[in-house]
Formats: C-alpha cells, sequence, structure tokens
C-alpha cells in the first residue's frame, strides 16, 4: 500500500531485508533497539512505490471498503486517487512533504489539510491524517531499547519500547513493538499518548515476499478512543521503483 | 361568637385594618416574588433548552453516551414515523428534529484553493417547516448581517466567525465533515447573514443551515442527531417531562440495541440536573428569607395590635371577662384577619404574577446598544406552589404574633386594672 510512504513508516515500520549478520556483529539473542530501528528505517526505503490497497472500515453500523490507489517518491511525496465505493470516487489526496490537500469533484474545491484538521480521521477510518504525514524514521524520532521477547501469532518478537526524543515532537509519545525476530516486521504496535494512554493498536496479519523484501499484505489498524472495530487494509497490488511522472506530484494533479 | 367577632372586626377598623392591610402586603408581595423568581428560574434556564436540550431530548442511547463528540454517524437513521408518532401521543410537546454536527469550514481563493479555514459546530434546523425554531432561537434578533437563509444553499455564520476568515454576505464557503456512514463530504454553500447570540460556545463557531441541506451533506436525509420536545406552554414542566420520557422509554428503548432512541428529559442532561438543583436551592434560600422576613413584619403586626388594645383588654379583664375566653377571642380574631388577608394579597400577587407571565416586563431599553441577546422580556409564572408561599406564613404569622402578644392577658392583675387604666 502506498497511502504514503509515512503511512508505511508509521503504520508497520516494514520490513527488514538486511542480512542477520549485523545482528550477529553485537548480540543474535538480543539487539540493540537502535540496531532494530536502522534496520526497519532502512528497509523503508525505494526510489518509487505504486500500489493498490482496500481499506476496510468497521464502524457501529457496519462496514464499508474503500479501494484507492496510490504513488510515492522518496522525498516525501504521495499522491492517492480512490476508486470506490462511487461517493469517493474521483477524490484525491496530495502530500508534498508535509503538507496535505484533498480535491473532491463533487464541489471543485482543493482543501488544505492543516491544523486540527490532521487529527482527524481520514474517510472515517481508525488512521489520522497525522498518520499519514508523519513519516520520518523511526530512529530520527525515537530512543529505542529492547525490553524482551514474547510471542505474537505463533512467531517470536523482539519487544522494543520507543520514546520520544527530547528534540523531536511527535504524534505518540511512546510506542511499544513486538518485531518478528526473522522477518523483521512489527507484528503488533501500541501507540501512546504523552498521559500513557493507548491511543492505538496495529499489527500485521498476513505478510508476502516481494523481490527481496518481506512486506506486510493485510494490516490491522485501531483507534481505541472510538468504539467501532478497527480498519483493514489490504495490499492488492504493490510495485516498487518504477518510473513515476513529476507532473503527479503538483495540485494541478489533483483537478486532472 | 365567629360572626360576633367578625362584626367586631369590621365595625372597628382601628382593630382590623392595619393588621389586614399589612397581612395582605405582605403575602401578594411574597406570592408575586415566587411568582418572579420561578419565572426567573424558567428564563434561565430556556436559552440552554432552546439551543441544546430541549426539555426532552430523544437521541440513540449510543449518542447519548458520546454526544460530546457530537457523532453523526450514531444520528437516528428514520425519525418521520416516530415524529409522526410523538406528534399524535404528545400534542402537548412540540416536536422538532435537529442535526449536531462538526465539520471544518473552507473559504476558497479565486482559484478555488483555501485562503483561510476553521473549526465550525454546525447546527441544522427545520428552517423551511418550523418557523418556532426561528423564534425559539431568536434567530431574527441574532441577525448582525444579511438574512436568514431562504434556500438549502445558504448558511448562517457566527459574526466572530465571519470576521476571523474575512467573510461577507454572499460569498461561498464549503463544509468539510464526515457523513454518518463515515464518508468524508464536501458541499459548497453561500454565506446569507451573520449572528450573534451573545453566547461564547455558538458565537466562537457555530453555523446554523436548514435540516434538509445538512441531511445532504451528511447523508443524514430523513434522519436526525436529535428530536427535541418543548412545552407549549414555554415552562418546563419537570414531572411531567420524567414521567414521559420514562413512558417513551419503556415502549422505545431496547437495551441490546445501542441505535433504538432513548429520552432524556432536561434535567437529566450533562450537568444540568446539579445545576437545576443549585438554582432551585439558591431561589428557595431567597424565597425562604423574604417569607421569614415577611412573618416578623406580620407577627410585629400582631404583636402591635395587642398592645394598641391594652385599654380594651383592661376593661374587659375588669368587667370580669375570663382570661382564657379573652386570650381565645384574640386568637380567633388574628386568624380570621390572617386568612382575609391572605386571601386579598394571593389574590393581588397571583393577579400580578398572571400579568407578568402573559404580558411581561420588556427591559430591552437596558441594552438598547449592547450586541448581547438576551430574552429582553421578564416573565413571572404563576404556579400553585406560590399560593402556599404567601398563604400559610400569612395566615400563621398574625397568629403567632397574638399567640405571644396575647400572653400578657394572663399577666394582667384585677387589682392594678384601675390604676392602669387611670379610673
Amino acid at each position: 500500500m502506498n497511502l504514503s510512504r509515512g503511512l508505511m513508516t508509521a503504520l508497520v515500520t516494514l520490513l527488514c531485508c538486511a542480512p542477520p549478520a549485523l545482528l550477529a556483529q553485537t548480540d543474535v539473542t538480543h539487539p540493540t533497539g537502535q540496531q532494530l530501528l536502522e534496520r526497519i528505517d532502512a528497509n523503508m526505503v525505494s526510489t518509487t512505490q505504486s500500489s493498490t490497497f482496500s481499506m476496510t472500515i468497521q464502524t457501529r453500523r457496519g462496514s464499508r471498503t474503500i479501494r484507492a490507489r496510490s504513488w510515492a517518491d522518496e522525498n516525501d511525496n504521495s499522491f492517492t486517487e480512490f476508486l470506490a465505493p462511487p461517493r469517493e470516487l474521483g477524490v484525491k489526496m496530495l502530500k508534498l512533504d508535509n503538507q496535505l490537500w484533498t480535491f473532491h469533484p463533487g464541489t471543485d474545491r482543493v482543501i488544505r489539510i492543516a491544523g486540527h484538521l490532521l487529527r482527524q480521521s481520514v474517510m472515517g477510518s481508525d488512521l489520522s491524517y497525522e498518520d499519514l504525514l508523519d513519516n520520518r524514521e523511526l530512529l530520527q524520532l525515537y530512543e529505542a531499547r529492547v525490553t524482551g521477547i514474547d510471542t505474537v501469532a505463533d512467531r517470536s518478537c523482539w519487544v522494543v519500547e520507543l520514546s520520544t526524543r527530547e528534540d523531536m515532537e511527535t504524534a505518540y509519545h511512546t510506542r511499544r513493538l513486538w518485531v518478528d525476530q526473522e522477518q523483521y516486521l512489527p507484528l503488533m504496535e501500541e501507540r501512546y499518548g504523552r498521559s500513557g494512554r493507548l491511543l492505538k493498536k496495529t499489527g500485521i496479519t498476513e505478510v508476502s515476499h516481494i523481490g527481496d523484501r518481506w512486506y506486510p499484505r493485510r494490516m490491522y489498524f485501531r483507534d481505541m478512543l472510538k468504539t467501532g472495530d478497527g480498519t483493514e487494509i489490504v495490499i492488492e497490488e504493490i510495485e516498487f521503483d518504477i518510473a513515476i511522472p513529476p507532473h503527479l506530484f503538483t495540485r494541478a494533479a489533483l483537478r486532472k | 361568637m365567629t360572626r360576633f367577632l367578625i362584626i367586631g372586626l369590621l365595625r372597628d377598623r382601628s382593630r382590623s385594618l392595619f393588621p389586614l392591610l399589612t397581612v395582605a402586603a405582605g403575602v401578594s408581595i411574597t406570592v408575586f416574588m415566587f411568582c418572579f423568581m420561578t419565572g426567573m428560574r424558567g428564563d434561565a434556564i430556556s436559552a440552554t433548552a432552546a439551543f441544546q436540550t430541549g426539555h426532552v431530548r430523544i437521541t440513540t442511547s449510543a449518542y447519548h453516551q458520546l454526544e460530546h463528540q457530537l457523532p453523526v454517524d450514531l444520528a437516528l437513521l428514520e425519525t418521520g414515523e416516530l415524529m409522526t408518532d410523538l406528534r399524535e401521543t404528545e400534542p402537548a410537546l412540540e416536536w422538532t428534529p435537529r442535526i449536531r454536527f462538526g465539520c471544518l469550514l473552507d473559504v476558497p481563493d479565486t482559484d478555488g484553493e483555501t485562503r483561510s479555514q476553521g473549526p465550525a459546530l454546525g447546527l441544522a434546523i427545520d428552517l423551511k417547516n418550523n418557523p418556532a425554531e426561528i423564534k425559539r432561537l431568536n434567530l431574527e434578533q441574532a441577525l448582525t448581517d444579511g438574512r436568514l437563509p431562504q434556500s438549502p444553499d445558504e448558511l448562517l455564520i457566527s459574526q466572530q466567525m465571519a470576521d476571523q476568515l474575512e467573510l461577507k454576505i454572499g460569498d461561498t464557503v464549503t463544509l468539510l465533515g464526515g457523513t454518518v456512514y463515515g464518508s468524508t463530504s464536501l458541499v459548497n454553500l453561500h454565506l446569507c447573514g451573520t449572528m450573534n447570540f451573545g453566547i461564547p460556545a455558538v458565537d466562537r463557531g457555530g453555523i446554523i443551515l436548514d435540516l434538509e441541506a445538512a441531511g445532504q451533506f451528511l447523508d443524514l436525509s430523513g434522519g436526525a442527531t436529535e428530536i427535541l420536545g418543548f412545552f407549549r406552554t414555554g415552562f418546563f414542566e419537570k414531572a411531567y417531562a420524567e414521567q414521559l420520557a420514562a413512558a417513551f422509554n419503556v415502549s422505545h428503548n431496547d437495551d441490546s440495541d445501542e441505535f433504538s432512541p432513548v429520552m432524556y428529559p432536561l434535567h437529566r442532561q450533562s450537568s444540568l440536573g446539579q445545576i437545576l438543583e443549585l438554582w432551585h436551592l439558591f431561589s428557595t434560600i431567597l424565597i425562604g428569607m423574604f417569607v421569614f422576613v415577611m412573618s416578623i413584619v406580620l407577627w410585629n403586626s400582631g404583636l402591635m395590635g395587642s398592645l394598641r388594645r391594652y385599654g380594651e383588654i383592661g376593661i374587659r379583664l375588669a368587667f370580669g371577662e375570663n382570661k382564657h375566653r379573652l386570650y381565645r377571642s384574640l386568637l380567633y380574631e388574628s386568624v380570621f384577619i390572617g386568612l382575609a388577608g391572605s386571601l386579598i394579597g394571593s389574590v393581588i400577587g397571583l393577579s400580578l404574577g398572571a400579568w407578568m407571565q402573559y404580558k411581561g416586563l420588556d427591559y430591552g431599553f437596558a441594552f438598547k446598544n449592547s450586541s448581547m441577546i438576551l430574552n429582553s422580556v421578564i416573565r413571572a409564572r404563576v404556579t400553585p406552589a406560590a399560593f402556599f408561599a404567601g398563604f400559610i406564613p400569612g395566615m400563621l404569622s398574625p397568629l403567632l404574633g397574638t399567640m405571644i402578644s396575647g400572653l400578657a392577658v394572663y399577666r394582667r392583675q384585677t387589682a392594678q386594672l384601675f390604676k392602669e387604666l387611670e379610673v
């Protein structure tokens, strides 16, 4: 899914495909938090991505599924076009660095998403616009330490605690990740506010091997302050390092 | 004996006129004050009822629990049948659906891109079919510029917000919000007027539009986030509202269905119950203090009456009248005076209260140059309690005064009477 590269970073912290030798240089059974973050961040890098994904939102009234196609480059730019359902058809979102715009064909308006609106839900899902925007490297934002070993879905994981660096501002003050010891994917994550309140839970429920990467195919995201049953994201197609026309990452592209 | 005493009171006005006037004046003021305070209390809650709670309010159970989040997705979806049922079974109340929602108000530049924006608190009312809503919310008086919406693509914005976003009448704005099913929704509307209610929460980012427009915008056509009921008398009937809500919830609310409708009376919503209790306590103390002071005055009147009749009592004792009989006759007289004075005072007090309830007292001139929207007409309210608040102390005070002052009868010595009377 390429809703944005930030989503990938923030949502699942993605896969690690560096050789195990990196850990072997220190302590194979107990890598440092920094080493794990370096591996996670390093595996986020691809020059461009294009994906088609579906997002199923479970609300108290039922569920609905949104389909979209997204493009992203290594400069934190992304462009997303919604394909279904009919009410969302033609809605587009453009992210340039840390700015976000949305276009709705029904009103012919380009709306800048900023301020408090960044904390609002995207299309009624459990993701906020802030989740989409914050695509900085985890290592840049957090100090990490491995606190133990646990099992998630019958797979051994490192438990990693992330605390916001003193000079940084983040949407989530602390995070706890359960990182798969073989595939280096965070199979589960909890995100906490400054008060220590659990704000969001994410996880990966299905993984694919694409090229030389392990990549999350199906994942969930749950806003713990909402009463729904969370949002499931399924990546239907994904391509890496493809050519993307530069004009796609301009505001003019929103109205085309 | 009763007839003899009454005739005595009527013929000897020095014994009856002043005490009667005092009792009547005290009772009339007490009754009127009670009506006035009750009316004032009603005014104090009327703004909250008009904007937020109604006298009773129906939402889904789920919406009620999270109402501070304005969760449109937990709204009542189909209200037509319920509205018909309510109008038929409870005609004492006027029922009206409303939609309350949060959204972003975005102002475009000439290229259609964002020029300025801010969060807005939307209130959609039935402008087309229910003109009472315009009066209830004081919309015409609240207008600072422009006019009320005449079509579904028009809206009112608070003056404060219009100033902040540099909007003028006729400008197009875009609302960005979420539908009842969670989708993002946008709509372009034209600004037809600005308003100022003098209520900070509304004036900060309030917008008002037609129910039909909001229904389309939020994918909630035919639905509402709430149905409000207002007593046609204009006054909150606590006991009736409580009974109505209990009966409604038994027949309509289902614990296993979080989207089933639930009704709450005004005083059971948010912290209003505590506020109303505090107000009730405050007004009770005020009225209690007033009644107490009036009782002292009336008691003093009884004392004065007995003192003035010092000579008369002495002569009656000198003629051989029994002290007990004399004391009882004084008490009977005070009962007659209390009864007559209380009745006259109650009639005057209740008449004044009734006049002020239906006519009101307009003090709008005091706020001619103020931007605040207040209910400029003070109205009293006549209740059965107002009658008893005046009548009971009006009856008891002269009796109590006479009971105490009359004890002097027993201290009078027959041997001293002629000396005292200077015969």
